[in-house]
Formats: C-alpha cells, sequence, structure tokens
C-alpha cells in the first residue's frame, strides 16, 4: 500500500452563515493563534479526508494563493496536517 | 414497462465506517466485535483482508483471534453506522423516492420511469458508487435487475465496489446455478428441507411447480418459488412508508449466565422495562411479543404470541414472556446465556381502548398510571431514583445496565 497519512489538526474558524443556511469559512485561526484569510472558496461538496480520515463538508479554499481543503464535520472545522510518509 | 431495481448493499460496513476515521489501518486485517468483558464477543464486520485469513462475521472472539492473531478490532460504534446510514438514504433519495431500507447497510431502490432501461439503471449505479466512495469514503456493491430479490443477488457478485446487471435476457446463466441458499429468503431450515427434496441450486427452484412448493413450505413456497423464476412482484416501498416504527425490541447478554428461572426472570424485567419505556417514550402499544432466548451454547431459540390487547406495560410483557418460556419448554434450556424481547404489531397510544368487565382494563388503566409516574420520576430524578423491589431481591438486576443506545430494527422483509 502506497496511501500517505497525515495528521488531522482541528482549527477555528471565523465563518459567515447565510439566511439559506449555507456558511462562507472567511478566516481560519491556527491551534497556536496564527491566523489567515481564506481568500476564496472553489468548492463546496461532501468529501472524505483520505489522509488523516474523517469525512464531513469539504470546503476547497483558496488561501494566500494556495489551494487547500477544510472539512466541516459533526461541528468541528480541520484540516489535513503534512504528510506523515511512513505507514503508522 | 419493465422495472428497474437497483440494491444496493455497503461492504463490511461497521468495519468500513471505521476506517473511513483510522485511515492508518486501511489494508490490515480490520474487524469490528463485540467487548469481550461484556461477553458480547462476536466479530460483527470484517475487512476483507480479515476474511481472507478466516476471520467470519459472528465468528467468537477469540476464535477470530486465532485465525489472524494480528487481527485489529475495535468495539462497535452505533451512533456512528447510523450516521453513515442516513447519508447513504439521502444519496440514494437524490435519485428517487422509492427507497426502502433493509437493515442500516442495504437498500433497495425503485428507479423505474418511462424510459428507464437495465442500461440507465447501471448508469446510475456507477454514479453511486462513485459518490458514495468520494463523499462518504465507503464502498456500496450494486446489482441491477427487473425485479428485487434478483437485485439481491446482483450485489452480492462483485465486491467490493461493483455493479452487477440481471437481467431477463442472462438471469438463467448468472442467477440458476447459484446455490439455492443466496435467494432472498432461503435461511438454514428452508435450505435444509429444499435440499432433502434434492433442490439444490436457484435454478431446481425455479423448476418446481407452485402446487408442490406449497405442500412442501406453505404460502413460503410459492413465494420462493416466484422469487427464483424471476417473477418477484413485491414493490420497493416508498420512502415515507419506512419513517413508521414497526417494532421496539432490546437484548442483554447477562455479565454471568442465567441458571435459575428467578435470573431470568429478573432479566426480561429489566429488558421489557426498557422496552416498555421506549414503547411510551414514541406514544406506542404493540400486542405481538417476541422472546428470543440463547443459552449457554451459543444456541438460538425464539417463539412469539400475539394477544388481545395492546399493551406498553413492562409487567404484561413480561407476563406473555414468562408465559412463552413455559409453553415452549425453553426452561429445559437453562443455563441462559442472553435473552431479547421485541414488541411489534404496534399502534398508537391515542387509538380507543376496548374496556370490559372483567377488570382487566381497570388494571390497564392503574397500571399505565403507574408507569406514567414512575417514567416522571426517572426523568426528572434519574433512573436509580425508583426501582422495583426485585432490584433489591436479586444481585443480578443491579449489574444489568440495558443499552440507551437502542436501534429500532426494520421488521424482516418477509414476515
Amino acid at each position: 500500500m502506497n496511501e500517505r497519512f497525515s495528521e488531522k489538526i482541528y482549527v477555528g474558524v471565523l465563518s459567515l452563515t447565510h439566511p439559506d443556511g449555507s456558511i462562507v469559512p472567511l478566516k481560519l485561526i491556527w491551534p497556536d493563534g496564527r491566523q489567515w484569510e481564506i481568500d476564496r472558496m472553489l468548492d463546496v461538496r461532501p468529501g472524505v479526508a483520505r489522509k488523516a480520515g474523517g469525512e464531513g463538508m469539504r470546503f476547497l479554499c483558496r488561501i494566500s494563493g494556495h489551494e487547500r481543503e477544510l472539512w466541516y464535520s459533526h461541528g468541528q472545522w480541520f484540516v489535513e496536517g503534512s504528510e506523515i510518509s511512513d505507514t503508522v | 414497462m419493465e422495472r428497474v431495481i437497483l440494491h444496493c448493499d455497503a461492504n463490511s460496513f461497521y468495519a468500513s465506517c471505521e476506517l473511513v476515521d483510522r485511515p492508518a489501518l486501511r489494508g490490515m486485517p480490520f474487524a469490528v466485535c463485540g467487548s469481550t468483558e461484556e461477553r458480547h464477543g462476536i466479530v460483527l464486520a470484517a475487512t476483507r483482508e480479515a476474511k481472507l485469513r478466516g476471520v467470519k462475521t459472528a465468528m467468537v472472539n477469540w476464535e477470530a483471534k486465532q485465525w489472524c492473531p494480528e487481527l485489529i478490532t475495535v468495539a462497535p460504534n452505533y451512533q456512528r453506522y447510523i450516521y453513515f446510514s442516513k447519508r447513504l438514504r439521502w444519496m440514494y433519495e437524490q435519485y428517487t423516492d422509492r427507497v426502502e431500507p433493509f437493515g442500516l447497510d442495504e437498500c433497495w431502490l425503485d428507479v423505474s420511469n418511462l424510459g428507464v432501461t437495465l442500461k440507465d439503471g447501471l448508469r446510475i449505479a456507477d454514479r453511486l458508487r462513485r459518490q458514495v466512495r468520494e463523499e462518504l469514503g465507503i464502498t456500496i456493491s450494486v446489482g441491477v435487475s427487473f425485479n428485487k430479490a434478483f437485485a439481491k443477488l446482483g450485489s452480492d457478485m462483485k465486491k467490493p465496489d461493483g455493479s452487477t446487471v440481471i437481467s431477463k435476457g442472462n438471469y438463467r446463466q448468472k442467477v440458476w446455478p447459484l446455490p439455492v441458499e443466496e435467494l432472498l429468503g432461503v435461511g438454514e431450515r428452508v435450505r435444509r428441507k429444499l435440499e432433502s427434496r434434492y433442490i439444490k441450486t436457484i435454478g431446481d427452484l425455479a423448476a418446481q411447480s407452485p402446487q408442490n412448493m406449497q405442500t412442501w413450505l406453505g404460502k413460503m413456497g410459492i413465494i420462493l418459488q416466484r422469487f427464483a423464476a424471476g417473477e418477484d412482484a413485491t414493490p420497493v416501498m416508498q420512502s415515507a412508508d419506512e419513517t413508521e416504527i414497526k417494532s421496539v425490541g432490546n437484548s442483554i447478554t447477562a455479565p454471568r449466565d442465567m441458571y435459575t428461572l428467578e435470573d431470568a426472570h429478573c432479566v426480561l424485567y429489566v429488558i421489557a422495562d426498557s422496552v416498555a419505556s421506549r414503547l411510551r417514550e414514541i406514544r406506542m402499544r404493540g400486542k405481538c411479543v417476541s422472546l428470543m432466548v440463547r443459552d449457554s451454547q451459543m444456541h438460538f431459540f425464539s417463539a412469539q404470541k400475539t394477544v388481545d390487547y395492546h399493551t406498553a406495560q413492562a409487567e404484561d410483557i413480561v407476563l406473555i414472556a414468562t408465559e412463552m418460556l413455559h409453553a415452549k419448554g425453553f426452561c429445559r434450556l437453562l443455563p441462559y446465556r442472553s435473552l431479547g424481547i421485541t414488541v411489534g404489531s404496534l399502534q398508537t397510544d391515542t387509538r380507543p381502548v376496548q374496556t370490559d368487565m372483567l377488570g382487566r382494563y381497570a388494571r390497564q388503566d392503574k397500571l399505565g398510571r403507574l408507569s406514567q409516574a414512575v417514567d416522571h420520576i426517572h426523568a426528572r430524578y434519574g433512573d436509580r431514583a425508583i426501582e422495583r423491589g426485585l432490584a433489591l431481591a436479586n444481585p443480578l438486576y443491579n449489574t444489568i445496565v440495558p443499552k440507551t443506545d437502542h436501534v429500532v430494527h426494520p421488521v424482516g422483509f418477509l414476515r
């Protein structure tokens, strides 16, 4: 198996909830307090986090020029951390 | 118009759900098992890798470990599986409102419409598979056919993550050579009966005359023969039909075997109390009580009885269950390992009740008000605030805690 895994990192998110219930994440807050603006939302759909595990609503965002995936699952936000190359 | 029916079956459902959250374990022999400490120790679901090493569903934990010492096991998390099951249903319901679940991990979908062919059915199946894989991270196998029985057979043919079409053109080659027990509705008992008449494959069964089948197996025989011949016309239920609860049940494996009828009685009360309070919670009453007994050798026995009144009282349920225990000779099976009670034939408790002059109605009414008061006390001050005297009489009582996350099982397909 050549799959790669990564840590699941729960993060803070500042978001806007529209009257129709749709949610737009605006700012990402890392556990250590660092913050990034979310520039653009590229895609929203249910999806799996294959490397870190878990599933939920998957937001594909552009954050300071980089595409990043952000998951909203059971009331929490998480991202996939950097890859752990060795199998666990 | 030919019907187009899909049967979607989630592969190793419990185990796959767990692997979504534990990607590092993918590709390893892995199983979801009841916990050994509480003695519910059987394999509930195993991954393909575990099955290849000889692990089978319903195998006792230690036996599974013998086959596969490196087996990784986790305890079940039913809330999570129910969540996945619901997500699957939502996906299916994007295609049709005729979605009939069969347990947590299987569903029939009727996608028939004017001009829709089995080929279109296959296309829908492939799309569904991809969607489930991408959005949920688990896989399903889909059978596409012109009736429910064949669709179910089809979903067993390509595992994991495959679609199989069984059409009027190919079912003789694909279905008829299969052993008869693969057919929906053929359990071990029916299989043995059929085998004694040299009916071994589904094709053999299809070739029987309905008259013979009726004599051998009764009404069920005719249904099975029709299934085998591809003449199953049972409809896929509308999604809304199903939300109605069909039965409420619970079973308990005691921390130690029940050696006496007093022990069994005590356990029956714990189960009946939880079933009855759940019935009252959903404002239902039932008149058909099923009793399940598993003895210390893991043999399983069951019986059911319908009475002429509806009840949601533990006292009535225990009374009926105890009667069955005696009438069916289950007393001789002691010691028991586990007991279960299910109450079915439900109706809402707002339906009028027939009174009588024999005092039964008066008793029912009194019991009803008593249990209402007890429910109220439980809700306010906790379950231990008021208890049965039985709790003091038998130490077994306090060691059993009925689970709070009961699953209301859909009633079996053919009942």
